[in-house]
């Protein structure tokens, strides 16, 4: 197994954002496509994935309801609200311009380092 | 999902969240065993993963935001539950906390309603009232300065910004239907009640076109004289009535309760329709002045404009309206001296809610103390200092709210007993209630007061030494704990001080104060106010003829021995002061020192009981047309002529001057000396501004003064037999026509001397009787708190004092031991509360009357009574823990 590395601040609810803006889609499911997605780098802790979700939930960012499985079995539903998808394009950019800033400064200072 | 429906549907909600977190376990399992793991370790595996799943819950919880209030409902249940387990911590603890903040309650009802609710008028704060100023009136003495009706008249036709009426105060008699009465009569103009915005029961307001002399006469009646004397009847309204002789018609009717100028008033009729010539007078004034702001106008809009028809004024009538000027204020309610008795009265009723407050709390403490290890357990187990704190005082705001509640009750049922039992009239009684202020004075109160008393044992909730707390087992004791515990007996006892000597110096001044001489033989007298009839009124030798008719019939009348006509009578409000000056260069106005005069008949002296000093009193001799007499006090004696002899001296007295008074002497001549009386009542006489008196015979009253002095005297009666029993025959004799000329006339205000020299220390012995209360519960709250604390600290003691009996210490030690822990808390608290009662003096001294500072006495009397209760407070605790078993109380470790 890669090792894995934790998440930095605040990033988890732009990655469950993300996801669920994909589809309607279950807790568990959210857990797995992360660790699919991330290809097992990014390590989500299970035990925080849950209050994350009922944060973004109260925050009006998710909307929730119950549905039937295709195995037949009722689970919680996330799907994305108006708000919670302003929200991801919001922080989405912002991580992109973050990403931006942190590759150029990492070239320049390039040669010195290494 | 709003937060309350969070909360509403908790169980729900928390059913979902299970649903959840197992819907995800077993998908994880399944695709595990999917995987080629067994079912255990699949099962443990996803587990494993997932985390704990009680904390993966209580995250969640977190995460709703509704955290705060579902802890709150936690801690209130818990709260609750815990009182009940105990009942007798809890019956004590709402016991006193219902006592404290009913009293406060009642206390701030009565506050309420006298002296922070605004008006009963629409928009009150749109309401002025408009005063005249000019430089000699001193407003200190004679309360600020009326308008002249012509003066009135002229601003009320200038101002734009003011809508104004006017009112005059008067009297008259109501005659048919009925017996005739005295009934109080106000003069007004047709403005007033749209002025004041108070629409009639029945019947009309004035019309401004009725507001004429000569026009029909309409009078209106008030709510409580038409319930009286009209049993409510609907059609009065339209009816004759006789009033001083002359028919008018009814108009209209108030409605309940309505008051002008604070005073009810009994009728009401047109100013304009009075032909009286004082009214016509530019310097007479009589007319009380209230107006509303008309839209949009602001007070000092209405300042300037009124200051500009001053000068107006001043030009076009330089003589009468030189100087004078009009002021707009807010017109508040007028409740006299009332404040500071009531402020007096919520400051110590609020040391009482202190006091309990620190009763609870020691209470409380005792009890946190006994929980620490419960506390201990809980911080072990991952709870927060914050939350502890939290659930502490959820605690006491639950115990302090109940007291609240309880004190709500007890101020609905005690605030009319207390209104009641005030002396005299309480200004604007009708207006206590209890409403929302009083309930959100009672709420806040109560919340205070349970972050108040819940603080202490809240904050040494453990957090660091957990491990010794736990292992400790709760039976040692820190210090701090200790000191707070007797910090809090300090100061309950302190507050009791405070109370009991407050109590003590209120004891002495009554006691003092009634001790005096009033200056008057107070027994066996009637005073009595009289009308006489209008139709006497009409001739200055008529008016002469039937005062003497009064007397002389009120001679007849069994039971009375001797009567006198007399304009102001010693404790009442009446007054009437004088400039005086001993040489004929007499100083302007505001500079002349004054005295109370007082126009008297001859037998006067003898009905008072009024020692002669010097010189004569009056006889039937002295009447218009000899020399101007006048008869001294020993006060004005002294100040206008020190120890000279003063018969046969001279005084200037202005307004007793001139051709008319004195006529063509510009002076009076002193005949006699009397004893000084005290006017002012018993209490205030000694800090009354104005205390030299002299005496004037009513005889040598000039004819133009005479029908309004006429109006102003009483007659004054001694009587062989009790005074009241004359009362009945006396109204009889005097109430059909006197001096040949018929109408009716009236005693009215019928009071005996006694009960007015009485009246005059009620106030005294109201505040003494409430402090004596408050001291008594003060007392008794003083020692339940030494007691429970005593009884805490030695129980707490009990290893520690085993261990001495089992070394050899006897009984007598061990309460010695434990008494001489309580005195020096006792002692610490006396010390504290002397100085703080010694400041509390001194306030009380600026706010009742005839009180003095602080005496040793006073302390020497009060203080051993404390020390002595607390003492045997303390001593059930002492004795208590000298019957300790030693073996047993080793054994408990």
């Amino acid at each position: 197994m890669a090792e894995k590395s934790d998440l930095p601040q605040g990033t988890l609810d732009l990655l469950i954002l993300k996801i669920v803006a994909l589809g309607p889609v279950h807790g568990y499911a959210i857990a797995q496509r992360l660790e699919q997605v991330s290809r097992g780098v990014v390590q989500v802790p299970q035990g925080s994935l849950y209050p994350a979700l009922h944060r973004l939930e109260n925050r009006g960012l998710l909307a929730a309801d119950w549905e039937e499985t295709e195995s037949g079995r009722e689970a919680k539903f996330y799907r994305l609200t108006r708000k919670g998808r302003t929200q991801l394009e919001t922080e989405a950019a912002s991580w992109q311009r973050l990403i931006e800033a942190v590759g150029l400064v990492l070239k320049l200072s390039g040669g010195g380092a290494e | 999902m709003n937060w309350w429906h969070r909360l509403l549907r908790r169980k729900k909600m928390e059913e979902h969240l299970e649903k959840e977190l197992r819907f995800h376990l077993e998908q994880h399992t399944n695709e595990l065993i999917a995987q080629g793991y067994s079912r255990d370790e699949a099962r443990r595996q996803s587990r494993l993963s997932l985390g704990g799943p009680e904390q993966v819950k209580e995250n969640c919880r977190d995460a709703r935001g509704t955290r705060w209030l579902e802890d709150l409902l936690q801690d209130f249940r818990y709260a609750i539950r815990m009182l009940r387990k105990q009942p007798g911590f809890a019956g004590v603890a709402l016991l006193t906390l219902a006592l404290g903040s009913g009293a406060t309650t009642v206390m701030f009802t009565v506050v309420n309603g006298v002296l922070l609710k605004p008006l009963p008028y629409p928009e009150p704060d749109r309401l002025v009232v408009v005063h005249g100023h000019t430089d000699t009136w001193n407003a200190a003495i004679y309360g600020e300065q009326n308008l002249t009706y012509p003066d009135f008249l002229d601003c009320r036709r200038s101002s734009r910004s003011l809508e104004m009426a006017g009112f005059v105060y008067s009297g008259g008699i109501l005659g048919e239907p009925g017996v005739p009465e005295y009934v109080e009569r106000r003069e007004i103009t047709p403005e007033l009640f749209s002025v004041l915005g108070v629409p009639l029961l029945r019947g009309r307001p004035f019309l401004p076109e009725e507001d004429r002399p000569g026009r029909a006469p309409v009078v209106i009646l008030s709510y409580s004289l038409w319930q009286r004397r009209f049993a409510g009847e609907p059609r009065t309204v339209g009816l004759p009535v006789v009033l001083d002789d002359k028919s008018y018609t009814v108009v209209g009717i108030t409605p309940p309760g309505f008051q002008l100028d604070g005073e009810e008033g009994d009728v009401f009729t047109l100013l304009g329709q009075d032909t009286a010539a004082y009214l016509r007078n530019r310097r007479a004034h009589p007319v009380g002045v209230v107006a509303r702001l008309r839209p949009g106008a602001k007070l000092s809009q209405a300042s300037a404009e009124l200051e500009l028809i001053g000068q107006q004024l001043t030009a076009q009538y330089p003589d009468s309206n030189k100087g004078r000027s009009f002021v707009a204020m807010p017109l508040r309610p007028d409740v006299g001296d009332v404040r500071s008795t009531l402020w007096l009265l919520l400051g110590a009723v609020g040391l009482v809610l202190l006091i309990a407050c620190v009763n609870v709390a020691s209470l409380l403490l005792a009890r946190a103390v006994s929980r620490d290890r419960e506390l201990a357990m809980r911080v072990a187990l991952g709870a927060s200092r914050g939350r502890l704190v939290r659930q502490c005082l959820t605690e006491s705001a639950v115990l302090g709210l109940s007291g609240g509640v309880l004190g709500v009750l007890v101020a609905a049922v005690g605030f009319r007993p207390f209104v009641q039992f005030w002396p005299g009239t309480l200004p604007r009684a009708d207006e206590i209630q209890l409403d929302w202020r009083v309930l959100l004075f009672a709420l806040t109160a109560s919340l205070v007061s349970g972050l108040l008393f819940g603080l202490a044992p809240a904050l040494r909730a453990p957090v660091g030494e957990v491990e010794q707390a736990l292992r400790a087992g709760g039976r040692t004791l820190a210090g701090s704990s200790r000191r707070l515990h007797s910090g809090f007996v300090i100061s309950e006892i302190a507050l009791a001080v405070v109370l009991l000597v407050t109590a003590g110096m209120l004891g002495r001044t009554l006691l003092r104060l009634s001790s005096l001489n009033p200056g008057v033989n107070t027994r066996n007298v009637l005073v009595t106010r009289m009308a006489l009839s209008p139709a006497a009124l009409a001739h200055p030798d008529g008016i002469r003829a039937a005062w003497q008719d009064v007397l002389d019939r009120a001679r007849r009348v069994p039971g009375v021995e001797s009567i006198a006509a007399v304009d102001t009578f010693p404790m009442r409000q009446g007054e009437n002061q004088l400039g005086y000056w001993n040489t004929p260069a007499v100083p302007p106005e505001n500079q002349q020192p004054l005295a109370l005069a007082t126009s008297v008949t001859p037998d006067y002296l003898k009905v008072m009981g009024i020692p002669l000093l010097k010189g004569r009193f009056f006889d039937d001799h002295d009447r218009r047309g000899r020399d101007a007499v006048i008869v001294i006090d020993e006060v004005l004696a002294q100040q206008a002529f020190g120890t000279r002899e003063c018969v046969g001296k001279r005084l200037w007295i202005p307004e007793m001057s001139g051709p008319n008074w004195s006529e063509g002497n510009d002076s009076l001549l002193v005949v006699g000396v009397v004893g000084h009386v005290r006017h002012w009542g018993l209490a205030r006489d000694d800090q009354a501004p104005v205390r030299a008196q002299f005496y004037y015979p009513f005889a040598q009253v000039p004819d133009g003064a005479l029908r309004r002095w006429s109006e102003l005297m009483s007659i004054a009666v001694r009587t062989s037999i009790p005074p009241l029993n004359v009362v009945d025959s006396l109204r009889r004799e005097l109430r059909g026509a006197t001096g040949g000329a018929t109408g009716d006339q009236a005693l009215y205000q019928v009071r005996t001397l006694e009960q007015l020299a009485s009246d005059s220390l009620a106030r005294q012995r109201f505040l003494l009787l409430l402090f004596g209360i408050f001291a008594g519960l003060a007392l008794a709250l003083a020692c339940i708190g030494i007691y429970g604390v005593l009884a805490y600290l030695t129980g707490q003691r009990v290893p520690e004092i085993g261990v001495r009996m089992a070394l050899g210490a006897n009984a007598r030690e061990v309460i010695r031991l434990v008494l001489r822990q309580s005195l020096g808390m006792i002692f610490g608290g006396v010390a504290v509360g002397i100085l703080a009662a010694l400041a509390a003096g001194r306030l009380l001294m600026h706010t009742v009357d005839g009180m003095q500072s602080t005496e040793l006495s006073t302390l020497i009397i009060t203080i051993p009574v404390l020390v002595l209760a607390a003492m045997l407070a303390s001593y059930g605790p002492a004795r208590r823990a000298s019957r300790i078993d030693p073996i047993r109380a080793l054994r408990q470790d």
